[in-house]
């Protein structure tokens, strides 16, 4: 429209953008995982923070013990049928917009563990939005997931939920 | 210097099992069998007069198995009969010494008196065998399933439980 060109000519502190892409990179850019670490994958989670690796790059440092200060849960081991309601309503207590990644083979399709006891992929108990293959995953591949969920948060839309009404 | 040297060597070796001897001496109807393999001893008990037994090998002054390590079930497959047994290993902190007691169980008959009150330790142990096999632990305070959810389906280390569950 030009518009926004003009406002940067009469006000040259003022920036115009898109809502969407405004909220979309505060949100992306302060990803607060709630610790879920449920087993070896927990390990690599943990070695995601430290220096060497220094997940703070991407603004995903911050591990929250309470859901309720957390939007991403990192969902890292095997899930026994015992853990599944916990998980759940750990999840149901994180507020919106909330996030799931999928850590490990394990997380993601129950992995060696295909018996009674664990449950074969957490998408059964709560939507995933990025599942990350490896056993366990490196730190790396943990940060491709939150890469890839910047990525996915990006394209989102603010106002869905009045657009769909 | 040797003297000292000899007893530390002594009290550190492992693993030590009891003297088999005054166990023999006494209670010979509520054992069976004393079995010794591997400088192991295992004491094949009845489940009648289980808990007399199990209270005098805690208290006996020259035994004193204080300390309850551990508590395993065991399925001898759905075609033996005895099918089941359950094994109590025992241990002195006192006398650095150990012993096995196992009892052999019938499919359909799969019960045997509760050392809560001998051990207390025996409480999750004993949990744990009734979840993991069904063998019900008459007289204990809170029979309850530990591992598995409580709502449950069948006794996954079963011999004839399928790996999937039911």
């Amino acid at each position: 429209m030009g518009l926004e060109t003009k406002i940067g000519e009469v006000l040259p502190e003022v920036i115009t953008t898109q809502l969407d892409s405004l909220v979309n990179w505060a949100r992306k850019s302060a990803l607060w995982p709630a610790t879920f670490g449920l087993a070896c994958c927990a390990i690599e989670m943990m070695a995601m923070t430290d220096p060497r690796n220094d997940v703070a790059r991407f603004g995903a440092e911050v591990f929250r013990a309470s859901p309720r200060q957390a939007d991403v849960m990192i969902v890292a081991g095997r899930v026994s049928i015992k853990m599944a309601p916990v998980l759940r309503r750990i999840y149901d207590q994180m507020p919106e917009p909330k996030w799931v990644i999928s850590m490990g083979v394990c997380a993601s399709a129950g992995g060696v563990f295909n018996n009674y006891a664990i449950v074969q992929g957490v998408d059964k108990v709560v939507p995933v939005d990025i599942f990350v293959p490896g056993c366990p995953p490196r730190p790396e591949g943990l940060i491709w997931a939150i890469m890839k969920l910047q990525e996915k948060i990006e394209r989102d839309k603010v106002f869905k939920e009045e657009k769909a009404a | 210097m040797s003297q000292n040297l000899e007893q530390t060597q002594n009290t550190t070796r492992y693993p030590r099992y009891a003297d088999a001897s005054l166990i023999r001496s006494r209670f010979t109807g509520a054992v069976e069998e004393i079995i010794e393999a591997a400088s192991e001893i295992t004491l094949v008990a009845k489940r009648e007069g289980l808990a007399e037994l199990m209270t005098w090998l805690r208290d006996e002054p020259s035994l004193r198995f204080n300390y309850l390590s551990d508590i395993s079930g065991v399925d001898l497959g759905e075609f033996a009969s005895p099918r089941f047994a359950v094994a109590y290993h025992l241990y002195s902190l006192d006398h650095n010494h150990r012993l096995r007691v196992k009892v052999f169980l019938e499919e359909d008959d799969a019960r045997v008196p509760t050392m809560w009150n001998v051990w207390k330790s025996s409480n999750w142990l004993e949990r744990e065998v009734y979840d993991m096999f069904g063998v019900t632990f008459d007289g204990h305070p809170d029979l309850r399933r530990i591992l598995m959810p409580a709502d449950y389906d069948g006794h996954p280390l079963r011999k004839d439980f399928p790996i999937k569950g039911y």
